[in-house]
């Protein structure tokens, strides 16, 4: 159990499109990737070293900071078993846990479930960017999807405050409580209730922000700005969501190049906001946590690579005991998947679980379906 | 024209179609209730959607893998079509015989897939489940590529009597054993696609059904009572003959066209909300040897539906929020660009068409609401219908100035509720609506400060009503 001054919060950052964990931390001394990585493969002198056997992407640098602070935690052979190469589908065993069958509930809509049983906070899970992803979805858990706080909010197309404030008046008084409408106008009204007070407070978080750093003008950057905002705004929310857009990490081609702006764009924005949350003495209880739905193949297709099975993925904070967790899978041809690929050794249900018990304090088991051991990354 | 043509006129047109413009509801009001049921029944009756114009513009949605392209020129099909009711039992189909892109992987296959929808789903369902159980990728989802001889998979079998045909039950009773659902999978091996999934090494190419007769079971099959050298054909013959089928279509088309039923596993212990309205799509399935549209027509030509009190008495799938929005207000009519961004709204909405959550679909009715989806719903529906600068709301606004030189707060709101729907609302909401109005005074258009004034607090009125609890519902 960890011990935080105020009830942690987790953040997390989803890579989506599948980024490409041997480019990310590298066995940088494996003769297989030269073998295999003809035209992505990074020269050694490029690499920043993590260990004898692995190093960062050039690009990553201020996530080394982390590192060398003891406050990254780099997660190798991450995966489950029997993989699926279909980014939805996979994406979707990681929200839902859920390998075998398709699940519908989401692991960090089950955890808001239990940290607010009785929904009294409308904002104890907030996700930015449209639409919800499945990782959030739990029936009767209210969570707000913020496009951009900005602008967030009901009826922002009408222009004028004073028109916007009177029809969000008028608003209030058509959703307010209706007598003898029906079950379903009345769960309507209630929602709408809901919507309106989760917007107004939300709201109200840029207008009390200030803040020395400048986050980086792309979507990665500026949602996680939002996240810094909605957390320094103290509005009681500890499940913070946002993803990477455009299925982005998806490098069949070109990978070198936009690969390379993503973890730039990725690796700055997380020094950012923790550097953000550090100036406002509120790092001490956030999490962030960075995945991707999986890695790629081991063999390069002469521009990008292909969808493939264990990735990486890593946990950022003040709590967090840096360090490598699992083992770097075998690149050898015969240790392999079919298919040309990384077989994982760490279940991401082995970190959710981590993050459930060890800082949520939740009982693990019934979100993630069963028991895995624990990553022990959390202090 | 009398008022309750067109509400009624209105209402035919939401539940067979997207909605329709002001324009197009009163042409077809004027036209008569009865000859426009006939159209829509019979599609090949009108111009099919030009398609090709898409193509044209988008060279790259012909054939499109990209399960964008393929989510988009859907959309568009919905708002263009001339067939609104093809389009609209597409959407029927494919909220039943779920398959997802999340498995599949493929637009171009879930492309297919809805077609099959499209031109098939109004005929005999036997017809239509032969093509959805020869479609590769519905046999993909389900695991029938899986199942062989040697070695069953149920998925298929147990999804084809569970949620494609009989359902678990009815008046209580269940409709099939555990026995029927090993029968059924087996009847259905050697059903299988080819090229096989995944792509390795070269890639993704179209799939095609293939029968392998070496991997069918060919023994001897006891189903559902009645015993032979059963294939996958004589088990949809033997399904289309049970009356739980009659029934299991009765109740998804009372549900979607006419009013929201409880949630379908429900189904086997609640009854219908309209025995009777059941009753008489049951008898139109056997009377026309099991056509939908038969179906469709007792539906649509009975009481039951054209009833005040079946109403707004269904919460718009985000579909059909979206697309009857852009068929009101006249947009993306022929090409025009942002048609990606308005094809990801209903996602926003909570549904992300060609990629359901599970093979059970999306829960609807009031499940299609929750504090997320209705900030979207409401924002996406106040910014369309409160753009005055759109040339259908601008249509809409020349229709206000046309009620009358001078307008009371009354007359306003009653005249806006009614060119936007007509929307019926409770008398709280109007009374809101009216105390909101009132706070300017009444309305005139006579020279050109008032004319703009008007049209700032029409499109402002407008902007409400899209965000009424009531409009939530058609």
């Amino acid at each position: 159990m960890v011990q935080t001054k105020k009830d942690p919060v987790l953040a997390v950052l989803s890579l989506s499109g599948g980024n490409d964990g041997l480019n990310c931390v590298i066995p940088r001394n494996n003769g297989f990737y030269r073998d295999f990585r003809p035209t992505l493969g990074v020269p050694e002198d490029q690499i920043i070293p993590i260990n004898d056997e692995i190093g960062f992407h050039p690009t990553m640098g201020p996530l080394k900071k982390f590192w060398d602070e003891g406050k990254l935690a780099i997660f190798v052979g991450i995966g489950y078993p029997t993989p699926s190469y279909s980014h939805f589908r996979s994406m979707d065993i990681w929200h839902t846990c859920e390998p075998e069958v398709i699940g519908t509930e989401g692991w960090l809509g089950r955890a808001t479930k239990q940290l607010d049983p009785n929904s009294e906070n409308v904002l104890t899970a907030v996700n930015f960017g449209r639409g919800l992803p499945r990782a959030l979805v739990m029936d009767g858990v209210p969570v707000a999807s913020v496009g951009n706080l900005e602008t967030y909010g009901l009826l922002t197309g009408i222009e004028g405050e004073n028109q916007r404030n009177d029809a969000l008046d008028v608003f209030g008084r058509m959703y307010s409580p209706a007598i003898g409408t029906g079950a379903v106008m009345d769960y309507i009204h209630q929602t709408g209730t809901d919507a309106l007070k989760g917007a107004d407070i939300l709201s109200t978080a840029p207008d009390n922000y200030t803040s020395s750093v400048e986050y980086s003008p792309t979507a990665i950057g500026q949602y996680m700005k939002n996240i810094a905002q909605t957390h320094l705004a103290g509005f009681g929310t500890r499940v913070l969501y946002t993803t990477s857009p455009y299925n982005g990490f998806d490098s069949h081609a070109n990978q070198a190049q936009a690969n390379a702006g993503l973890l730039t764009d990725v690796s700055n924005t997380v020094d950012t906001f923790m550097t953000d949350l550090r100036e406002h003495d509120a790092s001490d209880n956030v999490t962030l946590l960075l995945f991707s739905e999986f890695g790629r193949r081991v063999t390069d297709n002469g521009s990008g690579t292909d969808h493939g099975a264990a990735g990486v993925a890593f946990a950022v904070g003040e709590h967090v005991k840096g360090g490598v967790y699992g083992t770097y899978p075998s690149l050898a041809p015969a240790d392999q998947e079919d298919g040309g690929n990384l077989k994982f050794n760490l279940d991401f249900r082995s970190v959710y679980s981590t993050i459930l018990e060890d800082w949520f304090q939740l009982d693990a088991e019934p979100i993630v379906g069963g028991n895995f051991e624990r990553a022990k990354f959390l202090a | 024209m009398a008022e309750q043509d067109i509400a009624l006129m209105a209402h035919l047109l939401r539940r067979a179609g997207f909605g329709a413009s002001r324009d197009e509801i009163e042409a077809k009001a004027s036209q008569g209730y009865d000859s426009v049921v006939q159209e829509l029944l019979n599609p090949e009756s009108q111009e099919a959607v030009e398609e090709d114009l898409l193509i044209r513009y988008n060279p790259s949605y012909y054939e499109a893998a990209a399960i964008e392209n393929n989510v988009q020129q859907w959309v568009w099909r919905m708002i263009n079509s001339p067939r609104q009711l093809q389009e609209k039992v597409a959407l029927f189909w494919h909220m039943i015989f779920c398959a997802g892109h999340s498995k599949i992987d493929s637009g171009q296959e879930m492309g297919l897939m809805v077609d099959i929808f499209r031109q098939d789903g109004m005929g005999k369902f036997d017809d239509l489940l032969l093509k959805l159980s020869t479609n590769p990728g519905m046999m993909y989802y389900l695991d029938n590529t899986e199942s062989h001889k040697a070695n069953l998979n149920e998925n298929y079998g147990r999804e084809l009597l569970e949620l494609f045909s009989l359902g678990v039950g009815m008046d209580e009773a269940f409709n099939y054993s555990e026995d029927d659902v090993k029968v059924c999978a087996r009847a259905f091996t050697g059903w299988n696609i080819a090229p096989p999934y995944p792509p390795f090494p070269h890639g993704r190419s179209p799939w095609e059904f293939r029968f392998d007769p070496a991997d069918h079971d060919f023994s001897e099959k006891t189903f559902l009572g009645e015993t032979g050298n059963w294939n996958g054909d004589d088990i949809i013959r033997i399904v289309c003959e049970q009356p739980a089928t009659a029934r299991f279509l009765a109740r998804h088309l009372y549900n979607y066209f006419v009013a929201d039923e409880p949630q379908i596993p429900a189904w086997r212990l609640t009854p219908p909300r309209d025995q009777k309205a059941i009753e008489a799509m049951e008898k139109a399935y056997y009377d026309s040897d099991h056509s939908i549209k038969k179906m469709l027509e007792v539906l649509f030509t009975s009481d039951f539906f054209k009833d005040d009190s079946v109403r707004y008495q269904k919460v718009k799938n985000p579909t059909e929020m979206v697309v009857s929005l852009i068929r009101m207000t006249g947009e993306f009519q022929g090409y025009q660009p942002g048609l990606f961004e308005v094809s990801q709204e209903p996602k926003y909405m909570g549904m992300d068409l060609m990629n359901p959550p599970t093979v059970e679909g999306w829960h609807t009715g009031r499940e299609w609401i929750d504090s997320g989806t209705l900030v979207e719903r409401i924002n996406f529906a106040s910014d369309m219908l409160g753009n005055t600068e759109l040339e259908g709301v601008r249509s809409l606004v020349n229709r206000m100035m046309g009620l009358g030189a001078k307008l009371t707060p009354e007359q306003f709101v009653n005249g806006c509720l009614d060119l936007t729907g007509p929307v019926q609302v409770t008398p709280d909401t109007m009374g809101q609506l009216i105390a909101h109005a009132s706070q300017e005074g009444d309305l005139s258009h006579g020279n050109a400060s008032e004319q703009s004034e008007f049209t700032r607090r029409t499109g402002e009125m407008f902007q409400m009503i899209a965000a009424t609890a009531e409009f939530q519902f058609e």
